[in-house]
């Protein structure tokens, strides 16, 4: 029996553990898929990582390299190479690997397990199926971890960071990338990344832009992009012919949760997160989430506050210390399309994380934390970009006696 | 007047750059001043890539250059980085070239294979 096991050898599993051995939990184990610890950093070899969590400018394996370093000198055990099944209610862990099948039991869970990349299928590009059309992350794995050359004329659709990033990537690498095309009228990647990946290389931008067709008999020979009017429709007329032989979408990523879904754990349906309160807990007690399980991030610093939040978390719960709960939803207002947490335990004695998004660009921000119509606290930005995910704290005092949905929402704010 | 998108961190400050008095306007740190002032003067960037390593778990070993070079050397420096072929164990911050391309900076290893 551990004390806990952690699922998922990224970012989050990875920080989650550490914090969890550090507050003194004995028996951990760490079980990942892959061959080695580090998840997605492993292939993304750019820099701009590790600002707010070590002050300095690191690349993602070097990021990842911390932590596998923090926990070498360690005891905490892990698992390679290996699949995890099932999860039960009663904290059974099925597994899968060359030694076969095997039912390992914890007393607390920690779910990492990440997000996946949106396909072809996701978004329903009509044409012919041939070779060349990759998710970013797909690719970014052959070219920068397998070491193969993917094609040779190259566009991009989604100006999320890994379509940028790869952008860059591959002109470097000697690629022609012909430009990045995005449906919305803004990029939904961070301003650095348009700056360094698409300004730097002359890379073109296609904004109120979408695929419509792919062309090829075997490889891919050409895209048909079109312009969108205001509802996303294609705009007749307004086609542009792209002969490439490679496409790469960027799409979006979605949190990997079949493991809780067949378990019965929550899900948040606005955006297929885990449902969970200010501690990182899921519907189930002793199962806790963290990371891009629980809703995409962009900042990977902040994945690691997460899994430290949850490791803490799961300490305190295998030790028994917890609080009686007595949840509270939080509802997302006007401008706003999720929040985690989804619900908070107004018991609680801590400083209350939120992270949220906006749904649409504001320039002057007034963010307003409300409850039966009477504003608890109000928080200034000066911009807020849906592209970009905020984070507000809220003093424990303030939830004392309130007993209704609290509601966050976004306003601009005039000067 | 130039405009510089600040690209220090994520936040993205949207900076302007007094080309005659070097005054920068926009930012919200220190850090934003001596970037704008460099960005006009002389754009850095720090290379990331791969080079090929072998006897390894993968086929590729992430590299960087251990500060920023010119950004006008960044299709140089592809040129060499892509003739590189280590041999595992490599340690990450491990030197793969000393003074690349003569610019006082190293290539280093990022990841330990």
């Amino acid at each position: 029996m551990y004390d806990l096991i952690v699922i998922g050898g990224g970012p989050a599993g990875l920080s989650s553990a550490y914090k969890a051995y550090e507050n003194g939990v004995k028996n951990i184990l760490i079980i990942e898929r892959d061959e080695a610890l580090g998840g997605i950093l492993n292939q993304c070899i750019h820099n701009g990582f590790g600002l707010h969590k070590f002050k300095e400018e690191l690349t993602g394996p070097e990021y990842a390299q911390k932590y596998i370093d923090l926990l070498k000198n360690t005891d905490v055990k892990i698992l390679l190479s290996t699949m995890v099944m099932e999860v039960t209610e009663n904290k059974e862990v099925h597994i899968l690997n060359e030694n076969g099948y095997e039912v390992l039991s914890a007393k607390a869970i920690i779910l990492a397990m990440g997000c996946r990349e949106r396909t072809r299928g996701a978004i329903s590009i009509p044409g012919h199926r041939p070779a060349g059309v990759f998710t970013a992350g797909t690719a970014q794995r052959y070219i920068n971890m397998e070491g193969y050359t993917i094609g040779k004329n190259v566009l991009i659709l989604g100006s999320g960071d890994i379509g940028l990033i790869m952008a860059r990537r591959m002109s470097l690498e000697g690629y022609n990338v012909v430009g990045v095309v995005e449906l919305m009228e803004y990029s939904n990647g961070l301003t650095r990344n348009i700056v360094q990946c698409l300004d730097d290389y002359n890379i073109p931008l296609y904004l109120s832009h979408t695929v419509i067709d792919i062309i090829g008999k075997n490889r891919l020979e050409k895209v048909i992009v079109s312009k969108v009017d205001e509802n996303k429709k294609p705009i007749k007329g307004t086609e542009i012919e792209f002969e490439v032989d490679t496409l790469l979408l960027s799409v979006g990523l979605i949190p990997e949760n079949e493991i809780p879904k067949n378990v019965g754990i929550n899900l948040d349906t606005r955006n297929n997160g885990l449902l969970v309160d200010e501690n990182m807990e899921t519907s189930i007690d002793g199962i806790f989430a963290c990371g891009n399980t629980v809703h995409v991030h962009d900042l990977v610093d902040f994945v690691s506050d997460e899994g430290d939040k949850a490791g803490i978390s799961a300490t305190n719960y295998i030790n028994g210390k917890t609080t009686e709960k007595s949840l509270l939803p939080i509802k997302n207002g006007a401008g706003i399309s999720y929040t985690v947490p989804q619900h908070i335990n107004i018991n609680t004695e801590n400083t209350i994380d939120i992270s949220f998004r906006v749904n649409k660009i504001f320039n002057r921000a007034k963010i307003q934390l409300e409850c039966n119509g009477n504003i608890l606290k109000t928080f200034k930005k000066p911009y807020c970009l849906p592209a970009e995910m905020e984070r507000i704290k809220i003093e424990p005092e303030l939830l004392k006696n309130l007993d209704d949905t609290l509601t966050i929402s976004v306003v601009d704010w005039e000067v | 007047m130039m405009n510089v998108i600040c690209t220090v961190c994520p936040k993205g400050c949207h900076l302007e750059v007094n080309l005659d008095t070097k005054e920068v306007s926009g930012n919200d740190c220190n850090r934003g001043r001596v970037y704008g002032i460099n960005e006009v003067e002389n754009p850095k960037r720090v290379i990331t890539s791969t080079v090929k390593i072998e006897n390894a778990i993968i086929n590729k070993l992430p590299v960087k250059t251990s500060d920023a070079i010119g950004k006008h050397l960044n299709f140089e420096a592809m040129d060499i980085i892509k003739k590189i072929t280590v041999t595992s164990p490599i340690k990450c911050g491990d030197i793969i070239v000393e003074n690349f391309l003569e610019t006082g900076v190293s290539l280093i290893a990022t990841r330990s294979l």
